[in-house]
């Protein structure tokens, strides 16, 4: 089995690799082509929106959800009355798929009876939130129920870097007159540098795979204007009957994961292995 | 942050003695932050249980906040057995079973498999083992996209395509990275000299494995399995892929249900229908508390 596993994962890949610099439509063959399908690919508007959108998914996602993460987190340390009922309830939306989070955000969006029905119902007539049916805004309804869905876990993983930080250290800094927040922002923070790290990693490859999600709350629409890598490999591969597209997408995929991930795993377990 | 919140901040050390004030202008603003937080998370969930209990007319009418005026279970009857996918309308109750039928050979088998290959990679170094385990990391980080259609052509050669059990294969394969490095990270924290000892009594490979590994990791197998129940029921991606209309799994047939263009949109079944999706990992998450925590914060860097 675990040979099997090798041979799909490092084979499948490679050739899948192989097969992105050949003109395949409908059938998988190898009549190549040299970089025409890498030529096409960033030539298709609906890549680069693809791309566009992904970058600003991830790094916004990246960003609020490191910050949210780490801020209720640090609050939670803080001997709070009612800790385990906070964390359970921070954490509950992980355990839940994206297509479920989607449809549930999309409904809570819904214009004619979600949130924008309701405040207009109150009397503000003008209010308007309707982020998921306008082109400039759909990538920031996603963005609100990606956070939601996974900010819970990055909390856990930075409490648990908090919980290991000595308390000599907040007696240290007290001592010295440092105020709490500039404790945070200078002392514990870089402290837990490799809990950042890691959950970086985690959000960064979870970012990559972004395609559930967006299935359920808008399937890349208005037109194309939520559309992201991953959903262009799938539509490529199995809708459009162009493998060769899907291939090339799929590679670039595969390399900027490589380009997160590598450096990564030799600090994890290249360094480890000097130590003994 | 001004001056004078600075000072209300710092006014109570974080690791001090409880806050005698229970009502201080600082717990005020801690609390006020956590509160404002849990409203956020929790107000999806509370919205689909209210819209799922109501009729279609109060939805049409109503708020999406106001608790119904009248409970109807009509929308989860409906959910589960009425709801149509295309021409089939026999509701989720057939994802659901499929799902099912999806999940258990799939945890029981990746998870029998995978301690075993733990157990190898930690205890019975063979040549080349090293190199072996960092291809497997590599290998839980490769994007699912490029091993997609190499997939569908071993699929097809082996007549499993489209069936329950070509995806119960998928499922089995691409949990083994990040199992075989749980397990074994697990087994390597069991003291060595157990394992000299009872090769000493004479306890062979299956022996050592069953009588002394076993027994002593019950706790990792919960954490694994917490890891592939919720991994493999909120899998969306294998299932579009590898399967047809009669074996979709829950969640693709869910998708379907909801986003279809065609008829009118219920919503109260449409929430029903995802509630229902969402109950198993829910329950699960619900009644496993801190083992929970630790099966998805293992599986949270996987490809």
């Amino acid at each position: 089995m675990i040979l099997v596993t090798l041979v799909v994962f490092i084979g499948g890949t490679l050739w899948t690799i192989i097969h992105s610099f050949t003109s395949s439509r409908l059938l998988p063959k190898l009549n190549f082509a040299g970089l025409d399908q890498y030529e096409r690919l960033w030539g298709t508007r609906r890549w680069l929106v693809s791309i566009d959108n992904l970058m600003l998914y991830g790094l916004l996602s990246l960003l609020l959800t490191l910050v949210i993460g780490f801020t209720l987190a640090a609050i939670l340390d803080r001997k709070i009355r009612g800790e385990n009922a906070f964390r359970t309830i921070y954490l509950y939306p992980y355990a839940l798929s994206y297509i479920v989070t989607g449809l549930a955000w999309q409904w809570i969006l819904n214009p004619d009876l979600g949130i924008q029905s309701v405040v207009r119902g109150m009397g503000w007539q003008s209010f308007s939130l309707n982020p998921l049916n306008n082109p400039d805004t759909v990538m920031y309804g996603i963005l609100v129920a990606g956070i939601w869905q996974g900010s819970g876990l990055i909390m856990i993983i930075m409490l648990a870097g908090l919980r290991g930080i000595d308390a000599d250290i907040w007696k240290a800094a007290k001592v010295d007159g440092i105020g709490t927040i500039k404790t945070y922002l200078r002392i514990i923070v870089p402290m837990m540098r490799p809990v950042f790290i890691t959950a970086l990693v985690a959000i960064a490859s979870g970012i990559i795979k972004l395609y559930d999600l967006v299935v359920a709350l808008t399937n890349g629409g208005p037109g194309i204007s939520s559309e992201v890598p991953a959903k262009y490999v799938i539509e490529y591969m199995f809708r459009a009957q162009n493998l060769g597209q899907g291939f090339a997408a799929s590679t670039m995929m595969l390399l900027s994961v490589m380009i997160i991930i590598v450096p990564w795993l030799y600090l994890e377990y290249g360094g480890r292995k000097n130590d003994r | 942050m001004t001056d004078r919140s600075q000072r209300l901040l710092d006014s109570s050390g974080p690791r001090g003695p409880k806050p005698r004030r229970r009502f201080s202008k600082n717990n005020i603003l801690v609390y006020g932050v956590l509160f404002i937080a849990a409203v956020y998370y929790l107000l999806p969930l509370y919205v689909m249980v209210v819209t799922s209990l109501k009729g279609m007319p109060e939805i049409r009418v109503g708020n999406i906040f106001a608790p119904p005026l009248e409970i109807t279970v009509q929308p989860w009857v409906k959910a589960w057995s009425g709801a149509c996918t295309g021409i089939n309308c026999d509701g989720l109750q057939r994802g659901f079973w499929n799902s099912v039928r999806i999940l258990i050979p799939s945890v029981l088998l990746s998870i029998a498999v995978a301690s075993v290959n733990g157990y190898v990679l930690s205890r019975w170094r063979f040549k080349g083992a090293e190199f072996f385990f960092s291809l497997l990391i590599v290998g839980a980080f490769i994007p699912y996209q490029t091993m997609l259609y190499p997939i569908v052509i071993i699929l097809r050669e082996i007549g499993l395509m489209g069936d329950l059990g070509g995806l119960v294969l998928v499922h089995t394969v691409f949990g083994m990275p990040i199992l075989t490095l749980l397990f074994r990270n697990y087994f390597a924290g069991i003291p060595e000299d157990l394992h000299k000892a009872a090769r000493i009594d004479g306890a062979g490979f299956w022996g050592i494995f069953f009588r002394i590994m076993l027994p002593m990791s019950l706790p990792i197998f919960v954490v694994a399995m917490i890891l592939q129940v919720t991994g493999i029921w909120n899998d969306f991606l294998f299932g579009v892929v590898y399967t047809r209309p009669d074996t979709y799994p829950m969640t693709v047939q869910l998708n379907n249900i909801v986003n279809s263009v065609q008829g009118i949109k219920e919503y109260n079944v449409n929430m029903a229908a995802t509630l229902l999706t969402g109950l198993v990992p829910l329950v699960l998450y619900f009644i496993s508390g801190k083992l929970f925590v630790r099966g998805i914060a293992a599986g949270a860097v996987k490809g």
